[in-house]
């Protein structure tokens, strides 16, 4: 067991807090008024994975996938419950952001390399693989800020996928790019994934899912649906979204 | 601790030299401000103070510049630090960094420019004839001790400034009024022996004044001296790292 995830429970304080200034802050301590509302985000969830397992997470909007990755990969702490991992973990989070739109796509590509863990050697190695496969050899020391969307999604993805953790987590990574890519990036995953890596995936596209994962984990609101083999609960969730199937 | 150094040197490296770039992004002269900015404050308040205080106060253009040199790095860092946790929000909501290189990273930025700053002093002590004395390796203590006092409070400041922004124009306000009570461009003889000791409660004042005993004055400070600028330095550096330490995963829902 590569993963362990028990009863994991995540709340979200939300309200106006974020907006009032210290003022209204002190005041509202004095009144007793100060109080934040609770949302839990991700509830009582539970499953584990083995090594070479691809999960897939699905879900509606707001169903909690992202914030559970959150804390699978140990940005977050669950409130309640525990994540157990045995090994090196590598998060793909909403890609595309997090670079820096003043930098040169070089200099991107390094700063990305040394947030996922990689070490400078390495980088220097594989730096050219690394923009080859992205096909932005003739951006290379153009800003940022200037590549189109999918040129900068598919930056994001040709460095993460040179990593070789041992539980890689990536967020609508593979619906990158134009169709091309698409295609080249999903081969490059089964790569990844026949190299023993155990995966998880969020994706909106059933098929995706389908034809890549071999368990799934269904959310809704926070709450785990199901867990379990791909093919019979893609199906199900297929038929939930058409409105044939209710939970 | 060393293990986490060793893992996360090349991103610290990387974050250091993005915080240069972007900040000599698109100035023709680059790093050469970071030596012409203090020189020309320095020319601004020497032309103004130097007629009110010059004629009682001997090597009053150094006395100054060791007022400005310390202030405007401990100002530099604080500031600057205060903005690092959230400039980088976007990085650590999704990768799982330590916190405290952002402000790391911003502080070797001003302890750099210090650094520059640091040899324009000597050049300038050296050309109002003050022979360099072996005394002058003391410097260290207090430039080691401000720099552990700069990133304590940037530690504090930044994880207040992520749950409040109004600090950065306390913050701001704050700076200018200790600015006055530093002895920056005045000295404190006129004031009586009492309210010259209530100066120590400052610690920039501190370290201002050990610079000025060894540089201009010829003396050694004192054990006291010593200890409270080692003492603010660590105090302040620990109330930092309890305050992150506390709201390490807090800050995520504040972004």
């Amino acid at each position: 067991m590569i993963l362990n995830v028990e009863d994991v429970s995540i709340r979200y304080i939300t309200g106006d807090f974020k907006d009032i200034g210290l003022k209204e802050y002190f005041v509202r301590k004095l009144k007793h008024e100060y109080n934040v509302k609770e949302f839990w985000a991700v509830n009582g969830i539970t499953f584990s994975i083995d090594k070479g397992d691809m999960l897939g997470i699905v879900g509606t909007n707001g169903a909690g996938k992202s914030t559970l990755l959150k804390a699978i990969s140990g940005i977050m702490i669950p409130t309640k419950g525990r994540v157990e991992r045995c090994g090196t973990i590598a998060a793909l989070l909403e890609l595309a952001s997090g670079f820096d739109g003043d930098l040169t796509v070089k200099e991107n590509a390094y700063l990305r390399g040394a947030m996922l863990g990689y070490t400078r050697k390495y980088m220097d190695d594989t730096y050219d693989n690394i923009i080859e496969f992205a096909e932005l050899k003739e951006f290379e020391n153009r800003p940022f800020k200037q590549l189109s969307s999918g040129m900068k999604s598919r930056l994001a993805f040709s460095i993460a996928s040179l990593v070789q953790p041992d539980i890689l987590i990536l967020d609508e990574v593979l619906s990158v790019g134009d169709g091309a890519f698409r295609k080249k990036s999903e081969n490059k995953m089964r790569e990844i994934i026949g190299n023993g890596a155990t995966t998880i995936l969020v994706s909106h596209s059933i098929e995706q899912v389908k034809t890549l994962c071999n368990k799934v984990l269904w959310l809704e609101k926070g709450k785990q649906v199901a867990f379990g083999p791909s093919e019979e609960l893609c199906d199900k969730y297929s038929a939930y979204l058409e409105g044939k199937y209710k939970i | 601790m060393l293990n986490k150094i060793v893992k996360y040197q090349f991103l610290f490296e990387e974050l250091v030299k993005r915080d240069f770039k972007k900040k000599y992004k698109r100035t023709v002269l680059g790093m050469l401000w970071s030596l012409i900015a203090p020189l020309l404050q320095l020319a601004v308040m020497a032309l103004v103070f130097t007629k009110f205080f010059g004629r009682t106060t001997e090597y009053y253009v150094i006395y100054l510049f060791t007022g400005n040199l310390l202030f405007s790095y401990y100002n530099d860092a604080t500031q600057g630090g205060m903005r690092s946790l959230l400039q980088n929000s976007a990085i650590f909501c999704k990768v799982d960094v330590p916190k405290y290189m952002f402000l790391l990273s911003r502080n070797i930025q001003s302890l750099i420019n210090f650094g520059l700053s640091l040899v324009i002093y000597f050049v300038f002590v050296i050309a109002y004839g003050i022979s360099l004395k072996w005394s002058f390796l003391l410097l260290i203590i207090p430039i080691f001790c401000i720099m552990i006092f700069n990133i304590g409070l940037g530690m504090i400041l930044s994880a207040c400034y992520v749950f409040f922004r109004d600090i950065e124009y306390l913050y701001g306000v704050f700076v200018m009024l200790l600015n006055y009570l530093s002895a920056i461009f005045y000295t404190v003889n006129s004031f009586s022996p009492t309210t010259q000791k209530l100066f120590y409660l400052n610690p920039i004042y501190s370290y201002i004044s050990y610079f000025r005993k060894i540089v201009i004055y010829n003396q050694i400070p004192s054990i006291r001296h010593h200890l409270l600028c080692i003492g603010y330095a660590l105090v302040i550096l620990c109330i930092g790292s309890w305050v992150y330490k506390k709201n390490n995963y807090k800050f995520l829902y504040y972004v």
